[in-house]
């Protein structure tokens, strides 16, 4: 299910070092046309419909258009992802509409201190079953 | 064919930058963020370098980069002794019970850490119904750590809202590496979008000295050189020509962008493998490979063949199964309920269905009786919100799918179909490098330690996740708890061996013109022809991938033969092989993303080459349902139930294969 750019939308994320999509895309797919400053998908065929360049654009222009060889037209499933929560908007080829909303984090993304609270290592057990925090279960 | 060499006389040379380091995690997915988070705690404490390198963005690359809708190894109430027997009865008998256990003991922490980061995870309420991550927290439901109840839809695993899982993780990662470079003033210890393309040996041809790669974004040039080195990248996928050959080639199970270059890296620097014959081949939604965990384990729904007969019941498929692969085909493990469904099919009773609608009449009958009518269809709703995220959080496609061609689960059953081969270590696999064990378990046999825990046979040379052979059933958490004990050896490792300075046994001017060679390629004859895609003297990416895919399906017992393969069949694709992995000195790119493709497919190349020759070394069935040997189709434990082991010579293209006995440690 490859995404695409709607024209119209893209902003070529004004102009700058890199476009949003062009940056979260784990399989290198996003690029920017630095003629029409708007992004597109280079490798359609190697998408795997992640939606990380749908869920992060900040224009709203990303979408995806169910893989040619497999998925009937006339279908959509948008995302919408706020801070805490993710709406999913999915429409059906037969006009059927089904809206959910989940949870995505219980904590304000940025405030994550890996080391609240936890105790320095004690390198007396560094060979040692157990992690610097928390030994191993036994049973 | 002349071998070609890369000059600089046709392309740009590029910077090429040194990077020297204590400890270098490549890969930043689950048991990369693992081993960094562990790592930077040791690590901080002892002035210790720590480096990331990451071929994508690490808040969503790896197996988790669209999300999770479970954690799939929690042990919680259970026993390490019974997750032991567990992953030993879906792998058909042969594990390293040494790793699985001491991943068993160690992962709970990283579960309990993540939700403390903020990762939704479901509870049970007080009505015996599930809460959602967000309702839980504010119904006051403890958190695990404090001992609160999670909802099981298996034994093992536990329902989350994982839609920003690999996003908290790898928050906590990156935050972890800043702690680094406050602690040693590094400027920079986490490099993304730079690809790892090969291992050099030291001078003393001993250890690695550096891991060298490029940047997907500038004409740059890295080498990473450590004390010791962990590999925390994934399996491989798009090995094997897939069942979609159009657009659909990118919707496979495990990620598309898993290219094998972890067995790549290891294989050059001469670590050991075993297991490299294992493989899965998940059966799932069809096309959309949407998951099917969650219909079978929490909505309790029946695979069956179009007629509605459950063919695991089928008694002719069955005693013949039992014929063949004795007791195993008794547990009804993965392996063998493949086996028993490609029977069907192959006997013309597909399409296989996921009987959707009966199950959740089933729960709808009940929630009714139990709930009354009003209170009952609030919770239908709930459920089908939950069986929709089942999809949302990790196979979106499939719910596209499902939208597009009008199906409602309630209504009408799903096809279900066995995919094309994955080769990963993790999850339901164990196809890797032979590791070191923690060594300070009873009964663990001598040759499963040598000294650090999850060490190659390389010394310095750390594993994890994906890559770790003979230890699957690990799943998200489980590589993030494995990434974390790698690390932390790793570090001991590190302190022991204070004095040794990495010395690479190839120039800088050598590493660039390795990595260049297809610019040089290109650009040298792109212009002997009017289209650059059609030229005699090179092979571009797309074709190198196609090459591999038809050879894999072919010869090595992919989808074209119903996963059959023998010993004609093996020597003969590998001969085709052998001239792949030749043309791949003229491996030609455009652009640094084509440059990236070529060296993905050719750690692709060598992964399925190990695949292929364990597969030959093998001479028995024993993953009947992934693979077959048409020549020795039964399981044979009398010379057989043993681990099958190789090395790669590099220098002189060789193989190197042994057994090395399997010991049960646990009953």
């Amino acid at each position: 299910m490859p995404s695409f750019v709607i024209t119209e939308k893209c902003d070529g994320c004004k102009a700058g070092d890199k476009t949003a999509c062009q940056y979260i895309c784990p399989h290198d797919l996003m690029i920017l046309n630095r003629e029409t400053m708007k992004a597109h998908n280079q490798e359609p065929e190697q998408c795997w419909e992640c939606f990380n360049c749908v869920k992060i654009c900040p224009q709203q222009a990303v979408e995806v258009r169910g893989y040619s060889d497999f998925v009937p037209l006339g279908s959509q499933t948008i995302p919408l992802r706020s801070s805490d929560n993710i709406m999913w908007t999915i429409t059906f080829r037969s006009g059927l509409v089904k809206r959910f909303k989940f949870p995505i984090r219980t904590t304000v993304e940025g405030t994550v201190d890996p080391y609240a609270g936890k105790p320095a290592p004690d390198f007396a057990n560094i060979k040692k079953p157990g992690f610097f925090n928390s030994p191993a279960r036994t049973e | 064919m002349e071998k070609e060499t890369c000059t600089f006389s046709f392309c740009q040379k590029p910077e090429v930058t040194e990077v020297d380091c204590d400890l270098l995690i490549m890969g930043g997915g689950m048991a990369g963020c693992g081993a960094a988070f562990e790592a930077c705690a040791w690590a901080n404490a002892k002035g210790l370098k720590v480096v990331l390198v990451d071929k994508a963005a690490t808040d969503r690359s790896g197996a988790v980069a669209m999300g999770l809708s479970a954690i799939n190894t929690y042990v919680g109430e259970n026993k390490v002794t019974d997750y032991v027997k567990y992953v030993r009865n879906d792998l058909m008998g042969i594990i390293r019970e040494d790793l699985v256990y001491d991943l068993g003991r160690h992962v709970d922490d990283s579960v309990q850490c993540f939700e403390e980061w903020g990762l939704p995870i479901w509870k049970k309420g007080d009505d015996g119904f599930s809460m959602d991550g967000h309702q839980a927290l504010a119904a006051g439901k403890k958190s695990l750590k404090e001992g609160g109840t999670p909802v099981r839809t298996g034994k093992w695993q536990i329902m989350i809202n994982g839609e920003s899982y690999k996003v908290v993780v790898a928050e906590a990662a990156k935050k972890a590496l800043e702690t680094n470079r406050a602690a040693t003033g590094m400027a920079q210890n986490h490099f993304e979008r730079v690809f790892i393309v090969k291992a050099v040996m030291d001078t003393n041809g001993k250890n690695v000295a550096a891991a060298i790669g490029f940047s997907t974004r500038e004409n740059k040039i890295y080498s990473f050189k450590a004390k010791a080195m962990l590999c925390a990248t994934a399996g491989a996928v798009n090995c094997f020509r897939p069942r979609s050959v159009g657009e659909g080639m990118g919707r496979t199970w495990y990620p598309v962008f898993c290219a094998g270059s972890g067995y790549a890296f290891g294989m050059q620097a001469g670590a050991e493998m075993s297991l490299m014959e294992n493989r899965f081949v998940p059966a799932r939604f069809k096309d959309g490979y949407g998951p099917v965990g969650a219909w079978f384990l929490f909505f309790k729904a029946k695979a069956t063949d179009s007629y509605g007969n459950d063919y695991c019941a089928d008694k002719e498929y069955f005693d013949d199964a039992v014929a063949r692969y004795g007791d195993y085909a008794k547990n009804l493990g993965t392996a063998i309920r493949n086996h028993l469904m490609m029977r069907a099919m192959k006997d013309g009773r597909g399409p296989i269905l996921m009987q959707t609608p009966s199950a959740l009449a089933e729960i709808s009958k009940n929630m009714k009786e139990k709930l009354g009518e009003k209170e009952g269809t609030k919770q239908i709703k709930h459920l089908e919100a939950e069986a929709w995220e089942d999809f949302l959080d990790m196979a979106i496609g499939q719910a596209s799918l499902w939208a597009a061609t009008n199906v409602e689960p309630d209504k009408v059953p799903s096809e279900i179909m066995p995919t094309e081969p994955y080769l990963l270590g993790s999850h339901a696999g164990c196809a890797g490098f032979w590791v070191s064990g923690p060594g300070d378990l009873p009964g663990t046999p001598e040759h499963y330690t040598w000294g650090y825990n999850r060490m190659s046979t390389v010394p310095g040379l750390f594993m994890s996740g994906d890559v770790v052979g003979a230890s699957g059933h690990k799943f998200s958490s489980g590589s993030h708890a494995e990434g974390r004990m790698a690390a932390k050896a790793a570090i001991a490792y590190v302190l022991d061996h204070a004095d040794y300075k990495p010395s690479p046994k190839l120039s800088l001017d050598e590493i660039a013109a390795e990595l260049y060679l297809p610019f040089e390629v290109y650009e040298k004859y792109k212009t002997y022809t009017t289209d650059p895609l059609i030229n005699p003297n090179y092979i571009g990416p797309k074709a190198l991938q196609a090459r591999l895919m038809k050879i894999a399906d072919e010869y090595f017992g992919g989808c074209a033969t119903w996963y059959m393969t023998s010993k004609t069949m093996l020597e003969a694709g590998l001969q085709k092989l052998d001239m792949l992995k030749e043309d791949c000195n003229r491996m030609a790119a455009a652009n640094l993303h084509e440059l990236l493709r070529c060296f993905e497919n050719y750690h692709r190349i060598l992964s399925v080459e190990a695949h292929a020759r364990h597969i030959l070394f093998r001479e028995e069935s024993r993953y009947p349902g992934y693979y077959y040997r048409g020549d020795f189709n039964k399981i044979d434990d009398a010379n057989w139930k043993c681990f099958t082991n190789s090395v790669y010579h590099v220098d002189t293209n060789t193989w190197e294969f042994k057994k090395v006995p399997y010991v049960q440690m646990y009953p």
